[in-house]
């Protein structure tokens, strides 16, 4: 084996990809030939640090150093003075936004000290593409231990005693799942691993995959033990090229090491897997939808009971788990199920996988322990709201989910918290919204996704969510009534009362989370016509101020409908409120603020 | 066995029966649109929810298993409230065209709207609108007016096996389609009609020949003719003409018909139909009495026997007579005119 | 794979590849290696710095770089840092840098004819 004095992490998941991290590498390496480092300096595709907003990533070891939102052009400065020269290039170090302060380590950033992570404890660590990076970091122990000295009923048992419970929304106790697939009668059973995330901007799920598809496969592996079955699907979207790829490079080192297939570790247990690629149907997330389609039919839920333990994939005994939750299993086995039960709280246990979105100075992917407040995640981990704009809400659990006031930013994260304020954990999205952005157009966003997104088949839900959203379409308008609010109001209520699976059922809790906590702003644009974030454009005007006006023309200039009038000079402008298409181009052109919106 | 309290009533029932099948055996009726006992319950529609003491929320009866000490309400005011709200929510995708829709009169959608007081939709949104698919022989498919129950899709996958048709695309936008919705020609559909018998509304709906109301027709039940198989149809004929024919569950048919049997009724009412015995004398055929027909026959079949013998007379029955009128027809050959040759058409 | 063992193996080994992604504290190389370094020689020095930990596994051991000491002349010049304890090697040779792995890091005992104290007397 080769052995180097440096290690150069550079972030190989898709938002650092995207950002042409995959030049960097390419880069890098050529410069280290260059050089003649390439002997001593070791270059890593890892996979999401998590600090998404800060990409791409690199990060140099053993000094840690953490560089950000670094350029292929800033890549012959680190090879020449860093790893040439030994002297860190603090220029391009992270920088806090709350402090400015400059962050020499990875170990130093304010974004990384409250959060504790056993889900993404590899990811940007190891090299997603080596088992036996995974394997060094005691990837594949658990599946030993497992097999060789434990009975099926013991591991279910531990994973009972953990807490553990599922990281896909519903929350259900894992160890009871596994129980139950283990108990229900089938010649054949499956596992199958739910990697359909489909919630918008939510990306835990391809993080794991992409910065940890070992963890997947040994989870799988030890479910299969403990429920005794032999095969496992994972359904990941196929719009996650990357993550894909990695899983099935796992999969073949898996099997190319004997930790797939026949007689694992010798003890007889055989157990193989394969990918399905999932279209991009958000319903496919519903697990009988997802069941469906790996089938090969449509993805549409089907009614329960019979539940996937008893009846899943070609009506066998399938457990089915989310990728967080099986990305918890290694560590339970490892260090045991009181070490995983002593984090959290009482009845949601461990660390929760978010990802945090939306006015937010941290975007990316924080692992927390459950309990911790949204406060905590928002301000210290995710450094708190950008421009020094006012918290107005964050919005959990996607379009399944609600939002939430700041009046409960002290609340503590867990389950059955989430659902008591009128939103759900969900898959993990958290987007912060702020004094800028309507809640009934946020509301709106979401009806628009769950519209689309819904499969068709129950009345409530079809029907129902496209209603929802014209009444709300209607009322940024500015052409709602207080009949139409109401309508909304119950409406909601019968979808979520009526529906047939959980996309349905959860469809409304935008509407009716933000009919709770903000209902004088449903109220502003219909009895004022007034949208309060100035967000609604039919609500909104763009006025020049007499007083404030120079004459300089500027903002006519740049009207791109010509509906701005005046006599350069002479004459106050005046904005043709008919002609308006409300893009703001005026005002962002002023250069005397003379142009308001209100 | 066992029980639970529907709507004040203690129902007795076996074990895996659903709530709905547990209404049904004491006459309580729920509304459904999608239900239909040939099918895997597949609680499409909603209609049929009721309330479930203890429950998070409404229950579609049709999909949720009874279960012992259970105390359902069918008819409690949030049920109705549901109904209704879905109804109207159905009625806000449907058009309102009862006075020409060729429906009228055995629409479920519109019993329901009348049990619950629907008369119009209170939204006023989009609508959607689809092109009839007329590729069809036999029958018209008119998305515009589908509820999307899934009824016919089911049917034709699970009872028919045939998967002609199935749900496309998502959302508001669903409907029901054949593959690459190229129309129901260029589909596997071997136009049995059994989606269109299960269509609760008028989206499935035979080509008619004539006009004619559901409630102008008087039905004559009766066996399908075409085959052995012997399955249970009705007539519905107006003046005294067949207009339409429909499944009716029997032993053999469980309320399916082929193509022949649903579609082919013409001929009861076509001008050349044979009605009366023919004779054909000097080149022409003409009208005689059954007697004298009887005895051409008869004549024929001695003189034949005489000249060449019995096996050179072959008689030929049809798989369309009763199994009595086969059974005597190979007594006439085998024992009165004395030969072997016989067959049947079972293969028609 | 068919035992435990197997997978000990392969731990063993690959854990030797990513130690320095993981480890704090402990020894702390520093080789200077600006050009004045590199001029006299710091390349093979860092190299048998390199080669000779890793030949011995041992843990707890970081080979870093650092810029111009300032004491051109002595270079090819090391900094052996072991908590608040520093140990500044001065001309070193590849040779050099072994013994420094074999006495000083394995078994705490500094090389003192290599310290900066010993040369500059």
């Amino acid at each position: 084996m080769d052995l180097y004095r440096s290690h150069v992490l550079v972030c190989g998941g898709t938002g650092c990809a995207s950002s042409e991290s995959g030049r960097i590498i390419d880069n890098f390496n050529e410069l280290l030939i260059e050089h003649g480092l390439d002997k001593e300096v070791k270059i890593v595709k890892t996979g999401c640090f998590g600090l998404c907003e800060a990409g791409p990533v690199v990060v140099v070891y053993p000094e840690g150093a953490f560089y950000s939102m670094i350029k292929v052009s800033d890549v012959p400065t680190i090879v020449e003075e860093h790893l040439l020269k030994g002297r860190i290039v603090t220029d391009l170090l992270y920088k806090d936004h709350t402090t400015s302060e400059t962050m020499n380590s990875i170990d130093e950033v304010g974004f990384y000290k409250k959060q504790r992570r056993v889900a993404l404890r590899n990811c940007g660590v190891i090299n997603p593409e080596s088992i036996e990076e995974y394997i060094a970091f005691d990837g594949y122990q658990a599946l030993g231990n497992v097999l060789t000295e434990m009975s099926p009923n013991q591991v279910i048992d531990i994973v009972k005693r953990s807490g553990l419970r599922g990281r896909g929304g519903g929350g259900f106790p894992t160890g009871t799942k596994w129980e139950f697939t283990q108990k229900a009668v089938g010649d054949l059973k499956y596992v199958a691993c739910n990697a359909d995330e489909g919630d918008p901007g939510a990306f835990m799920d391809r993080s794991v995959l992409e910065g940890d598809p070992h963890a997947i496969v040994e989870a799988m592996a030890i479910a299969g033990y403990a429920v005794g079955a032999s095969k496992g699907f994972v359904y990941v979207r196929a719009e996650y090229p990357i993550a894909v790829k990695r899983l099935q490079i796992a999969i073949d080192q898996a099997k190319e090491n004997g930790l797939l297939g026949e007689d694992i570790f010798g003890t007889g247990f055989n157990f193989d897997m394969e990918i399905r690629l999932g279209a991009g149907a958000f319903v496919c997330g519903e697990e009988t939808a997802l069941i469906a389609s790996i089938e090969g039919k449509r993805g549409m839920p089907r009614v329960r009971p019979p539940f996937p333990a008893v009846k899943g994939i070609f009506d066998k005994p399938t457990l089915l788990n989310n990728v967080e939750t099986f990305a918890n299993i290694p560590q339970i086995i490892l260090k045991g199920a009181e070490w995983f039960a002593s984090i959290g709280t009482e009845k949601s246990k461990g660390t929760k996988v978010f990802a945090l979105a939306g006015k937010i100075n941290n975007t990316g992917l924080l692992e927390i322990p459950m309990g911790t407040t949204l406060r905590e995640a928002i301000y210290d981990v995710g450094g708190g709201i950008p421009n020094g704009k006012a918290f107005k809400a964050v919005q959990t659990g996607g379009p399944s989910g609600g939002c939430i006031p700041a009046e409960y930013l002290d609340t503590p994260i867990d389950y059955d918290n989430l659902i008591a304020l009128g939103s759900m954990m969900g898959s993990g999205g958290m987007i912060v919204l702020d004094e800028d952005n309507c809640m009934v157009d946020v509301a709106r966003f979401f009806l628009d996704f769950t519209e689309e997104e819904s499969c068709g088949k129950c009345t409530p839900c079809r029907e129902g969510t496209k209603r929802m959203h014209e009444l709300l379409d209607k009322i940024v308008d500015g052409k709602g009534t207080m009949d139409d609010v109401a309508k909304l109001e119950t409406l909601a209520k019968t979808i979520k009362g009526a529906s047939l699976c959980g996309l349905g059922q959860t469809a409304p809790n935008p509407v009716l989370s933000t009919l709770k906590y903000f209902r004088h702003e449903y109220e502003a644009h219909v009895l004022d016509h007034k949208c309060p974030a100035g967000v609604c454009s039919a609500l909104l005007q763009y006025l020049v101020v007499p007083d404030l006006c120079k004459k300089c023309g500027i903002c006519a200039a740049k009207c791109p409908v010509n509906c701005i009038s005046g006599v350069k000079g002479k004459e106050v402008y005046l904005i043709d409120q008919d002609k308006c298409i409300k893009c703001g181009a005026c005002m962002d052109a002023c250069p005397f603020k003379a142009i308001k919106k209100g | 066995m066992i029980t639970l309290n529907i709507n004040g009533f203690e129902v007795e029932i076996k074990e895996g029966s659903t709530i709905y099948q547990a209404a049904s055996s004491i006459g309580v009726k729920i509304p459904t649109l999608c239900h239909d006992e040939r099918l895997k319950p597949h609680g499409s529609c909603r209609i049929c929810v009721v309330e479930v003491e203890g429950a998070r929320s409404l229950v579609a009866s049709c999909s949720t298993p009874a279960s012992n000490g259970m105390v359902v309400h069918t008819e409690s005011e949030s049920v109705i409230t549901a109904r209704r709200e879905i109804l109207d929510l159905m009625l806000a995708n449907h058009p309102l065209d009862c006075l020409t829709c060729e429906k009228a009169g055995r629409c479920t959608l519109q019993d329901l709207c009348y049990q619950y007081d629907i008369e119009e939709s209170s939204f006023d949104g989009k609508k959607k609108k689809y092109e009839k698919d007329t590729s069809n022989e036999f029958y018209y498919a008119d998305q515009t007016k589908c509820i999307l129950c899934g009824k016919c899709v089911y049917v034709c996958s699970q009872v028919q096996n045939t998967d002609a048709i199935c749900f496309v695309d998502r959302g508001f936008e669903t409907h029901v389609g054949t593959p690459f919705d190229l129309g129901l020609a260029k589909s596997t559909c071997v136009s049995c009609g059994n989606c269109v018998a299960a269509c609760p509304v008028g989206a499935l709906m035979p080509k008619r020949k004539e006009k004619f109301r559901y409630w102008e027709i008087d039905k004559v039940k009766t066996t399908c003719s075409y085959c052995g198989v012997g399955c249970q149809m009705e007539l519905l004929v107006k003046d005294n003409k067949v207009v339409e024919v429909e499944p009716v569950k029997g032993h053999s048919n469980d309320g399916m018909l082929c193509v022949k049997g649903r579609f082919s009724y013409d001929f009861i009412n076509h001008s050349s139909r044979l009605k009366k015995p023919m004779v054909r004398k000097n080149g022409v055929l003409e009208e005689v009495s059954w007697d004298e027909a009887y005895d051409v026959i008869a004549n024929k079949i001695t003189e034949v026997k005489e000249s060449d013998g019995a096996d050179a007379i072959t008689g030929f029955s049809s798989a369309r007579a009763l199994t009595e009128e086969n059974y005597l027809m190979t007594k006439l050959m085998r024992a009165v005119i004395g030969t072997n040759n016989i067959d049947h058409c079972a293969r028609l | 794979m068919k035992s435990i063992a197997e997978l000990e193996a392969i731990r063993k080994r690959a854990q030797e590849g990513v130690k320095l992604r993981s480890e704090k504290g402990g020894v702390r190389v520093v080789v200077g290696m600006a050009t004045c370094g590199i001029a006299a020689g710091a390349r093979p020095v860092m190299m048998a710095f390199v080669e000779e930990i890793n030949k011995r596994e041992l843990k707890n051991v970081v080979i870093t770089q650092t810029g111009c000491i300032g004491a051109c002349r002595l270079e090819p010049m090391v900094e052996v840092y072991q908590g608040e304890e520093k140990i500044t090697y001065v001309k070193l040779t590849a040779e050099d840098a072994r013994k420094i792995v074999a006495e000083h890091l394995v078994n705490g005992r500094v090389v003192k004819e290599c310290t900066i104290g010993a040369y500059e007397k």
